[in-house]
């Protein structure tokens, strides 16, 4: 069965060291924060200009005035600093933020991403993503592995236009954990009860299944 | 630079701001907008001006009513979503509009308030944005050069400042609040709450009232909430 966004927002939550910095973008990456393991302490980064993010507020507890980088309503938490957005880009062009997680629209087997613009469809803009992939250390890509016509998001090169080149370290996406390397896309997991036989079916790109693939733990 | 700022409402602080010209406008969606200004704005009438703005705000609110009342020739923005009229406008070629990533937005104000004319950044390398762009390598890695902005006016919304334009931001309401604040020719800052020259710790100052030439408090903050989330 492929992996529910909640799944795919667990099997990220792995990757997460203790005393990361993290930045998450919009979406499955949001929900990342749901499930940091027990044990390790990790610190979000809110690219509007927060560091030291916290849950969504109780109801009534709401302030127009703090927000996260998807507009929502947050907290602070103990120790949590507030500053401008030249400081905030600052500090992901600085590399001082360890993991960037981001959703992406289509990702090509060298780590090019494309997840802002659908000519003709869908024109929102960036916001912050092409800052993110041309500084971050360590991007992993939370995504869907086909459009909803079923076509292939993992690619031998993007179709729409990018975000950023050759950036993308690492995919969780429904079917399973793929690293992108010199040779293109690696599946390290699969997710349980998906077959080898539907990831390669399912994935445009170059492809190549690790010796001692596992099954995801999810 | 003159050291008396302090105007009585939005309709005297922008009432030099003309038609055609470029503005400057802080906040980051709906949070820490300056909604009386914007609402002067539209009331004053200038038109085909060129709005440089983080989002352009939704259909209702914030840059959305300057765009209702098509008084937005081109808007410079990075993130344009929830916003049906913007959408419209853009497909069907009535608005101009460039999308730049967030923090070269943020930087390219930032270069303006500290004097310098331009600055390098990977942002957007390989992609469209840097179509027509200078490309430097530094060190092995590829950086776009991209120029100070230069706005006629910046409009910016602080929570507290004092008569002498000293501002003090809250929380996210900050974002590009200071950074515009630095790169207006002339900057106009309306605040929740104006208070004497003295009564500001000078500690918790965030810009110094030097880059400030209109100042005022505003009246009837809505301050929407965009996406109210709460915990389950």
């Amino acid at each position: 069965m492929a992996l529910t966004k909640e799944q795919i927002a667990k099997r990220i939550a792995q990757e997460l060291q203790d005393g990361f910095y993290v930045n998450l973008g919009i979406g499955i990456p949001t929900l990342v924060a749901n499930y940091i393991p027990e044990g390790i302490e990790v610190e979000l980064q809110s690219e509007n200009g927060l560091l030291g993010m916290g849950p969504f507020p109780i109801a009534g507890e709401e302030d127009a005035d703090l927000i996260n980088a998807g507009k929502q309503t947050i907290t602070t938490l103990a120790g949590s600093v507030f500053f401008d957005s030249a400081m905030s880009f600052g500090m992901i062009r600085a590399g001082k933020v360890d993991l960037t997680v981001l959703g992406a629209m289509e990702v090509a087997d060298n780590g090019d991403i494309a997840n802002w613009k659908v000519p003709g469809k869908m024109v929102k803009g960036m916001g912050g993503a092409m800052d993110l992939v041309a500084s971050a250390k360590n991007i992993i890509v939370a995504m869907q592995h086909t459009d909803k016509a079923g076509n292939s998001k993992l690619l031998k090169s993007c179709s729409l236009p990018i975000t950023g080149r050759a950036c993308v370290k690492k995919i969780v996406s429904d079917l399973g954990v793929f690293d992108i390397t010199e040779n293109g896309f690696i599946c390290i997991e699969h997710a349980p009860g998906v077959s080898i036989e539907e990831i390669k079916a399912k994935t445009a790109g170059q492809l190549s299944i690790h010796p001692s693939i596992k099954e995801m733990n999810v | 630079m003159s050291l008396h700022k302090v105007v009585a409402n939005a309709e005297e602080a922008i009432k030099g701001i003309q038609s055609g010209q470029t503005l400057l406008l802080g906040g980051f969606g709906l949070c820490g907008i300056p909604e009386n200004c914007i609402a002067a704005l539209v009331k004053k009438g200038v038109d085909q001006l060129t709005c440089i703005s983080n989002n352009a705000g939704v259909d209702d609110f914030g840059i959305g009513l300057l765009l209702q009342t098509k008084q937005v020739k081109k808007m410079i923005a990075s993130y344009v979503g929830e916003n049906d009229e913007f959408e419209r406008q853009l497909l069907s070629g009535e608005l101009e509009v460039e999308l730049i990533p967030q923090g070269t937005l943020a930087t390219r104000c930032m270069a303006a308030g500290y004097g310098m004319p331009a600055i390098y950044t990977p942002a957007g390398v390989g992609t469209e944005v840097a179509d027509g762009k200078e490309v430097r390598n530094f060190n092995g890695k590829d950086y776009l050069l991209e120029y100070a902005f230069d706005a006629d006016y910046a409009i910016v919304k602080a929570w507290k400042g004092d008569t002498k334009g000293n501002l003090i931001f809250k929380d996210t309401a900050r974002n590009f609040n200071p950074l515009m604040a630095m790169a207006g020719k002339i900057t106009i800052a309306e605040v929740e709450h104006l208070v004497e020259a003295g009564s500001l710790d000078p500690n918790d100052i965030h810009t110094p009232g030097i880059y400030v030439n209109y100042i005022f408090q505003g009246e009837a903050y809505e301050k929407r909430i965009e996406k109210r989330t709460v915990r389950n």
